[in-house]
């Protein structure tokens, strides 16, 4: 198992370089430019010194090897200054910038995680309690009136989209009924019970949104996968020798269906950190995903370079945790 | 509009005066919501409307314009003008005084050399500083004593109000931003962040693109303002959110730019919770027609001068086009109160807004179709007109945005009824206002016969504005497609008018030649100018002293804000 792992980290190096060119090569030759946005009246030669100022009149090439040396080499560098107070970056070892804001864009990450963990990370977490019980118990009581509703609803959050459904709770909760703030507040600092509360207030319609997507989504493997297992031998097995329904379906059937499961829950921790673009948009939580879908507008290379390619890293992490996964739910699955 | 406004703003001054005495910080905190998040408190690195209206708290230049579009000094004493000799005979030197006695947000004095300082800031090589238009010309900025700037221009400036003045061009403090020059200016990230200011407001906490934390400065130069404490300045989502957290839910005080449908706007200010605030500057949508020809046959030289168009360079085509038009309707579907129907592309400030255009506010298209029998454009067996074998079909692009598409659409349809065939295209604005060399899809490079955009200038003055339209502003292959003559007007007269207007100080001499040149665009046909646009924002009703502004920074005045109790 470990040297399969170490194995699988090896690969992964190579791959990532060439997804990070991929990713270099495609932001890059988009053709969007950084100062597009800014009002006609700045004249053209001035953004023409903007850009110049940007680096953007480097040669391709020598663009990406810097990329790739400031994020391998002087952010890490940066970082340990910053977590231990040392000094090991050089004064000439220039950070990765925004072109937007001009600071650092691991600042800007690390200002948005936060927001973005709390929102979709909970949402996640929420969608998954309830979308595994939803799963077992449509399954075990196929075409119940249990199982109609909950393939009812799991239809809902799966076609409906986040645009809609956010907009909707705004409209009900904020608007008619003033419940909750339609505006999340990023710099809210929890620090006693009122403040709790008013962070718990303030994250309920976006969490409820997307834990609704969610759950629609894992609910529906989580169904299909126990229904495989109830009707093999083994269950049949374990009911004559006397088991009860409950160490049956929950010791026996669950830990076997739960092997596809995981690999889609595991899949999907990656995109809690890529955040909601649409719904983080919808109720202006202004994290990873707002991050990004406004460094794209913008024309903003070092940024949307820079959390793509952090994306990339948490897919290729996540599908080896996936991996090893199966081999501690399935002793039949052996990697060496 | 702009009359009735200062009206509004005198009265709701005179009516709540008691209020406007309260103390420092007496009034709490207000909130404001930019749905486009401001990346950074100086407005020298971005160039951004939003960050610029967002340093524009903590930031002042000189002078101000006001609700009108009259200077007013916030940190000189007063505007030097020819009259009273601040503006040198010549036109070569304007001297500024500072106010004396005023403090940075740090408690030291604003001298010369911060004055002296912003301009090398703005001017040093390789800081890539978005208003270095501003500061054209200038030679030198002299400090002979603590309070008096000198700005020496290399050429006679009749308008010598581009450096310090405006939104644009604010006072940086020396001491903070001296290691900041040149390319090492975007390293300084706590200085374009949190800026030591002259303003109402200083940053507190900046979170790029998303909130702005800010706090009255206590050395703010009136001991009685601001009246907020705090302002919890927020950005990101859409229009249609902010306006509903301002018109609808109340959560905010001041939502910026609501581009928004007009019914939906309406819909919103009923709730009673705020009201829509409109103020007309100088942006005009407009329809500009391509005196050269796109045909892709021409290879490199394809829309240049080289090769003019078949049929848009004749005038009766163009006139027609104009004609069949109904302003009034798109003006009512596309911008409802935050329009107003133009035939200028000069539309305003109100003294130099022509009145010899307004034929065009009727749309016309019986006259439209004889206009063109006449020229000899007879319809073919397709309804479309032709002459010689040549069809009047066009490519007609513009910016994706949903009110062009309507406009488009619209403005297609009504050409077809003269007769005019026309394709429509349209371009992600990040592409078409790009102004990159290498794509064939650009507002400049203008591989097509018509395209539709807004466009504005900076400030009062339209000198610069009209200049957009001599023969060598044309984009072509040798300015790598720069240039802002997008129909490549090319017209002795009117290059002659602006370079007389170059040098001409008296303001009715200006105003005569400004309005002279907008005649000649609009008689010509060369561009078709469709909606004078407002800027739209809405503010809510127990937000008091507000006074909207297309001038300047829409928060230009929110050291006289406090809350209506």
């Amino acid at each position: 198992m470990f040297t399969y792992t170490i194995r699988r980290l090896l690969i992964a190096i190579p791959t990532l370089l060439v997804i990070s060119l991929i990713i270099f090569l495609v932001v890059t030759l988009a053709p969007s430019d950084p100062t597009a946005n800014l009002p006609l009246s700045i004249p053209s030669e001035v953004r023409a010194q903007m850009r110049e100022a940007l680096g953007l009149n480097e040669p391709i090439l020598v663009r990406y090897l810097l990329w790739l040396r400031q994020f391998f080499l002087y952010e890490p560098l940066h970082m340990l200054d910053q977590a231990f107070g040392l000094s090991l970056a050089g004064e000439d070892m220039q950070r990765i910038l925004s072109w937007q804001t001009r600071s650092p864009v691991a600042d800007l990450i690390v200002q948005r995680l936060p927001q973005t963990l709390w929102v979709v990370g909970t949402s996640y977490v929420v969608g998954v309690l309830i979308a595994l019980p939803i799963g077992i118990v449509s399954a075990y009581r196929q075409y119940s009136w249990f199982d109609q509703i909950g393939t009812f609803v799991s239809m809902v959050g799966f076609s409906v989209p986040t645009f809609f459904t956010g907009v909707l709770l705004i409209v009900i909760f904020s608007v008619h009924l003033g419940w909750f703030p339609s505006i999340y507040d990023t710099t809210l600092r929890v620090t006693d019970l009122s403040t709790f509360w008013l962070q718990i207030k303030q994250m309920i319609m976006p969490v409820a949104v997307l834990a609704l997507y969610n759950a629609a989504q894992i609910s529906r493997f989580m169904r299909a996968s126990m229904l495989d297992n109830l009707n093999q031998d083994y269950v049949r097995t374990a009911r004559a020798k006397g088991m009860t329904e409950r160490v049956v379906v929950l010791l026996h059937v669950l830990r076997n269906s739960m092997i596809p499961v995981v690999t889609v829950i595991a899949l999907g921790v990656p995109t809690v950190f890529g955040g909601a673009i649409i719904t983080e948009q919808v109720f202006k939580v202004n994290g990873i995903g707002q991050l990004l879908i406004i460094a794209i507008q913008g024309g903003d290379v070092p940024t949307v370079q820079t959390l793509t390619f952090i994306f990339a890293v948490l897919i290729v992490l996540f599908n080896l945790i996936a991996d090893v996964l199966y081999g501690l739910l399935d002793p039949r699955i052996r990697y060496d | 509009m702009t009359a009735k406004h200062a009206l509004l703003g005198a009265a709701a001054a005179l009516a709540l005066a008691p209020a406007a005495f309260a103390e420092r910080g007496s009034d709490g905190q207000v909130n404001i919501i930019y749905w486009q998040g401001p990346s950074t408190m100086n407005p020298y690195l971005s160039g951004g409307i939003k960050e610029l209206e967002a340093a524009s708290l903590s930031l002042e230049p000189l002078a101000r314009y006001d609700p009108d579009g009259n200077m007013v000094p916030f940190l000189a004493e007063s505007v030097p003008t020819l009259e009273n000799g601040g503006v040198s005979e010549d036109l070569k030197s304007v001297t500024w005084k500072i106010k004396p006695g005023l403090l940075w947000s740090d408690g030291t004095p604003v001298t010369s050399a911060d004055v002296r300082f912003t301009w090398q800031y703005c001017t040093a090589d390789g800081g890539g500083c978005s208003q270095s238009e501003k500061y054209n010309d200038v030679a030198d900025v002299e400090t002979p004593d603590e309070l008096t700037a000198i700005v020496r221009f290399s050429v006679p400036k009749p308008y010598p109000y581009g450096p310090f003045v405006g939104n644009q061009a604010p006072i940086l403090q020396a001491a903070q931003f001296a290691d900041c020059l040149g390319a090492k200016a975007p390293g300084c990230t706590d200085a374009n962040f949190m800026p030591v200011g002259t303003g109402p407001f200083i940053v507190t906490d900046f979170r790029p693109n998303d909130v702005i934390a800010l706090k009255a400065n206590e050395h703010y130069r009136d001991p009685e303002k601001p009246a907020f404490a705090t302002v919890n300045f927020k950005g990101g989502g859409d229009a249609m959110a902010a306006g509903r957290s301002v018109l609808e839910t109340g959560e905010y005080d001041f939502a910026w730019n609501l581009q928004l449908a007009p019914e939906v706007l309406d819909q919103m200010a009923a709730a009673g919770k705020g009201e829509v605030e409109v103020a007309f500057g100088t942006l005009v949508e407009r329809i500009m027609v391509n005196f050269t020809d796109p045909d892709p046959k021409w290879g490199e030289r394809r829309a240049t001068a080289d090769h003019p168009h078949p049929f848009l360079t004749d005038k009766a085509v163009r006139k027609a086009l104009s004609m069949a038009i109904d302003r009034d309707l798109l003006t009512e579907i596309g911008y409802g109160q935050a329009g107003r129907t133009t035939c200028n592309v000069l539309a305003a400030p109100e003294i130099y807004a022509s009145e010899a255009n307004e034929g065009c506010l009727v749309q016309d298209i019986e006259g439209a179709k004889a206009l063109l029998d006449q020229a000899g454009w007879v319809p073919g067996p397709d309804g479309v007109r032709q002459k010689d074998g040549m069809r009047l079909s066009m490519l007609f692009q513009s910016s994706t945005n949903a009110v062009r598409q309507d406009f488009q659409a619209l403005i297609k349809q009504w050409w077809s009824e003269i007769g005019v065939e026309s394709e429509l295209r349209n371009v992600d604005s990040s592409v078409f206002f790009g102004g990159d060399p290498g794509s064939p899809d650009t507002f400049q490079k203008f591989y097509a016969d018509v395209e539709m955009y807004a466009n504005s200038f900076d400030g009062t003055d339209p000198e610069a504005y009209m200049a957009n339209w001599i023969c060598e502003e044309a984009p072509r292959p040798e300015t790598q497609w720069q240039g802002n003559n997008m129909p490549r007007y090319c017209n002795e007269a009117y290059d002659g008018l602006v370079a007389e207007m170059a040098k001409t100080g008296k303001m009715d001499e200006r105003i005569a030649l400004a309005k002279e040149m907008n005649d000649i665009l609009m008689q010509d046909y060369v561009m078709l100018p469709l909606v004078h646009r407002g800027r739209v924002s809405a503010r809510a009703t127990s937000l008091g002293g507000f006074v909207m502004n297309a001038w300047d920074s829409e928060l230009w005045n929110a050291a006289d804000w406090y809350r209506v109790k």
